[in-house]
């Protein structure tokens, strides 16, 4: 920690001195609990505007618009709707983006009076999943279609589970395969499989390093940081849209910051004698 | 009331491991909830054990599908977990060489072991060379110049492609090392992709995840998004 | 059907034969004649040699093992040329994993690279094995504090506070490296998250070399070289490393015979050329597929047009 942040953490605490400050507080973090205060304002003060009245406009993505889509080919052909929420943990924030998309598909699926199912890899998913998508089929009025085998484990072993699902969509040929959560090796295996079955595949993950699998083979890839606006997205619930709202001022700042460390930094090596702005910026990423 | 309790037990746990980050009395208080959760995963495996019998026995009563596959998986479960709780073929440890299940399950030479080396290993290998083939057959289908930015992206593959392997260093070696054009080297435009353009578009992509990482958080920690314990309505 | 439509609609099998040739004619022909291509090492291969390169004698390194034998294809020639070089170095080696199908591979890896050519390195006392802790990042974050209550026996069940190696050892500050091979979660990015990063700024960061999978090397690049001292990407940064590796070995140790085993990687890199090459061409192919087809319905366009 700063010592201006010690000092500040000692105004407004009341604490005796810098030195219990320093004591009290993790060293280093000044910077990182700066940001996170700045963000949790921005997204909190949008939800308040947000129940306020206030009208938040979001872009099109095309990934969610074609959900009902491609859960409408499904009931057409009389085939089910395959939903992978990834591959990892609850204690994980991409399977909880991709049970909160799977609850919008089960609503829609229900409406659509389609099949669903959802094989995980984790225990805890599949009671958590359970939940979600009994919920979804209560919300359309259908709470007698659902069935709890509809979300079921297979195993926490990353390949068993990939053959098992690529098997399974080979049997059943799924007309529609959602893969929303945090994929490794099997992306590419699982999109190809569907890919060659003729489904209709839209994928979400923040896991970079699938992302050009999944662009490669899904009609429609939710990139990043549209994965975590599909919530606010399918739901239109002002609170959400207002988080939304709050994550792309917190983008725009950090932007700003970005472009302005870089001049001030290159300046500072071209001309020299800014050493107090340089230093700046370097305590704003902790440096 | 059980939704209720668990958005409250999210709150503790969420302003927890956020507080533990931040001071230095509460620092172990994450750690903590981070081994309940673990508990908690290990007692779910019962669960997932449970409802892989339950899903597989009724797929072979009802003689489903891929119902032969359901016989395998269950007798696979059945001899791993079996050689593996009673330690099959393991030796004792030489600390207590009187205590015939003092060694590990999985020392080498016991049958435990050797499902891991000869079946477990060689199966999940397999699997994941299979993205060779499946890199093969999504590039010929996905990879075509159909506007600018899809010809730029096989450029760059196109040179990766060939800049990571010897191909390269045939294909450019003539142009000198040591020269001003060796950046056009297949190698050397290979290594500028990847840490240059392959690594700014990764960090702009990663600093949109961490702020849409950290606004997903704050919204179930505060309970403002419920849909994924199916209470968004 | 015209011929570029059927060329279009190949069945993907015929892909996946022409593959499966583009590799195993070149594993099948480099086992009989042992020939390997020169390597050029590249920035990140050099810096993770050169990090391990500047350990003392006797330096302690934490090696984690975090990939599963699904990845040992790509990563196994890594963690051995990594485990022969630290023999090298004669560091003090510290195994662990965070992934529970590991702990053979540790074994298999210490046994091959490590005690084949120091057999009189002593167990607790020259290298440990610490085995397998669940709970991915959590032990990470442990580990930054307190490196005994995460890992309180060794894969044995020896009490890690009984082990001369352990004396001295508080947390993950007490090593003068860490090396991380990975393949997934949790990996080489959690450990530059939890475990790196909070110590950068600091009198003494911690120093960290990886070796991942291809397809996570992207995502990693930014950590070089602040957070991550190097980096071996796929098997193409273990062929350079090793290559590096053989050449200190083979000066140590002049008219020593160097097993087949320790050139994986650079024996590897032929299937991988080949493979390239397939994929250069398919998409070539793909593409004169595409060009052809929109001419032919640029021309059915006008020719309708004009009727």
């Amino acid at each position: 920690m700063t010592s201006a942040t010690a000092s500040i953490m000692v105004s407004i605490l009341g604490m005796a001195d810098e030195a219990s400050a320093e004591s009290f507080f993790v060293s280093g973090r000044g910077a990182l609990f700066g940001w996170l205060a700045i963000i949790s304002v921005f997204v909190l003060v949008s939800i308040v505007m947000a129940r306020g009245g206030k009208v938040f406009k979001v872009r099109p993505i095309a990934g969610l618009s074609a959900v009902d889509e491609a859960v409408g080919r499904a009931t057409e052909m009389g085939r089910p709707v395959l939903f992978i929420p990834g591959i990892q943990d609850m204690d994980n924030v991409q399977t909880i983006a991709g049970l909160t998309i799977l609850s919008r598909v089960g609503k829609t699926t229900a409406d659509y009076d389609a099949q669903i199912e959802v094989p995980v890899s984790r225990s805890l998913v599949m009671t958590a999943g359970r939940e979600a998508l009994g919920a979804s089929f209560l919300a359309a009025g259908r709470p007698d279609s659902f069935n709890e085998d509809q979300v079921y484990y297979v195993t926490d072993e990353q390949f068993g589970y990939t053959a098992y699902v690529s098997g399974l969509m080979v049997r059943k040929k799924p007309a529609a395969c959602f893969y929303m959560g945090q994929f490794f090796a099997e992306s590419l295996i699982l999109s190809e499989t569907g890919n060659s079955i003729g489904a209709i595949q839209i994928a979400g993950t923040a896991e970079t390093s699938q992302l050009p699998f999944f662009v490669a083979a899904c009609d429609y890839t939710l990139i990043g940081e549209e994965f975590f606006a599909a919530s606010a997205y399918l739901s239109g619930e002002p609170d959400q849209m207002g988080s939304l709202r709050g994550q792309d001022l917190s983008k725009a700042l950090v932007g700003a910051v970005l472009v302005l460390g870089v001049v001030a930094m290159t300046a500072g090596a071209l001309v020299g004698g800014l050493d107090g702005v340089t230093g700046f910026f370097q305590s704003l990423v902790g440096g | 009331m059980s939704r209720q309790l668990a958005i409250i037990v999210t709150l503790v746990a969420g302003v927890l491991m956020v507080v533990s980050g931040f001071i230095k009395p509460t620092e172990g208080w994450g750690e903590d909830v981070a081994e309940w959760f673990n508990i908690l995963a290990a007692i779910a495996f019962v669960l997932g054990a449970a409802n892989i019998a339950k899903v597989h026995l009724s797929k072979i009563s009802a003689r489903d599908a891929g119902w032969g596959f359901s016989a395998i998986t269950l007798l696979a479960f059945a001899v791993t977990f079996a050689v593996g709780i009673m330690k099959v073929g393991v030796n004792p440890m030489p600390a207590f060489p009187n205590v015939a299940m003092s060694g590990e399950k999985d020392a080498g030479g016991s049958a435990f072991w050797w499902v891991y080396t000869y079946v477990m290993s060689p199966i999940t290998a397999t699997m994941f060379s299979l993205l060779a083939f499946y890199v093969a057959s999504a590039a010929f289908r996905a990879f075509r110049a159909k506007n600018t930015e899809a010809t730029l992206l096989l450029v760059a593959a196109f040179v990766v492609l060939l800049g990571r392997t010897f191909a390269g260093v045939v294909l450019t070696g003539w142009i000198p090392a040591d020269s001003d054009w060796a950046f056009l080297r297949f190698e050397n435009l290979s290594t500028t992709i990847f840490e240059v353009f392959a690594s700014a578009g990764n960090r702009a992509i990663i600093i949109g995840i961490a702020l849409g990482v950290a606004a997903t958080s704050l919204k179930i920690i505060l309970g403002i998004d419920r849909s994924y314990m199916g209470s968004g309505d | 059907m015209s011929f570029i439509d059927r060329l279009d609609a190949i069945d993907r099998r015929w892909i996946f034969a022409m593959m499966a040739c583009a590799v195993a004619i070149p594993i099948i022909v480099i086992g009989m004649t042992g020939v390997r291509f020169p390597e050029v090492p590249g920035p990140t291969s050099t810096a993770a040699f050169e990090a391990i390169e500047a350990l003392p004698d006797g330096a302690k390194v934490l090696f984690s093992f975090d990939f599963d034998p699904a990845s040992a294809g790509e990563l196994q020639p890594m963690a051995n040329a990594f485990m022969r070089h630290l023999g090298q170095k004669k560091a003090k080696v510290y195994c662990q994993t965070l992934w529970a199908p590991a702990p053979p591979l540790i074994e298999d890896t210490l046994k091959k690279c490590l005690l084949a050519r120091n057999p009189d390195l002593v167990y607790g006392v020259d290298y440990l094995n610490l085995g397998y802790q669940a709970g991915n990042e959590g032990v990470m974050k442990v580990i930054t504090t307190d490196y005994k209550q995460s890992f309180p026996t060794d894969a044995k069940g020896t009490r890690t506070s009984e082990i001369p190696m352990m004396q001295g050892i508080e947390n993950t500050s007490s090593f003068d490296l860490i090396v991380v091979v990975s393949a997934g979660y949790p990996g080489s990015k959690e450990w530059v998250q939890y475990v790196v990063s909070p110590t950068l700024g600091k009198e003494r960061p911690i120093q960290l070399v990886a070796g991942v999978t291809g397809v996570s090397a992207p995502q990693l690049v930014p950590y070089f070289p602040v957070q991550m001292k190097g980096m071996l990407a796929a098997i193409k940064g273990a062929a350079e490393y090793e290559f590096m590796v053989n050449e200190v070995i083979e000066a140590a140790n002049p008219g020593r015979p160097l097993p087949p085993a320790f050139m994986e990687a650079q024996r590897r890199m032929a299937p991988q050329l080949f493979g390239h090459l397939l994929m250069v061409g398919l998409i070539i192919v793909g593409n004169t597929i595409f060009f052809l087809k929109r001419r032919q319905s640029r021309r059915g366009g006008t020719m309708g047009a004009a009727a």
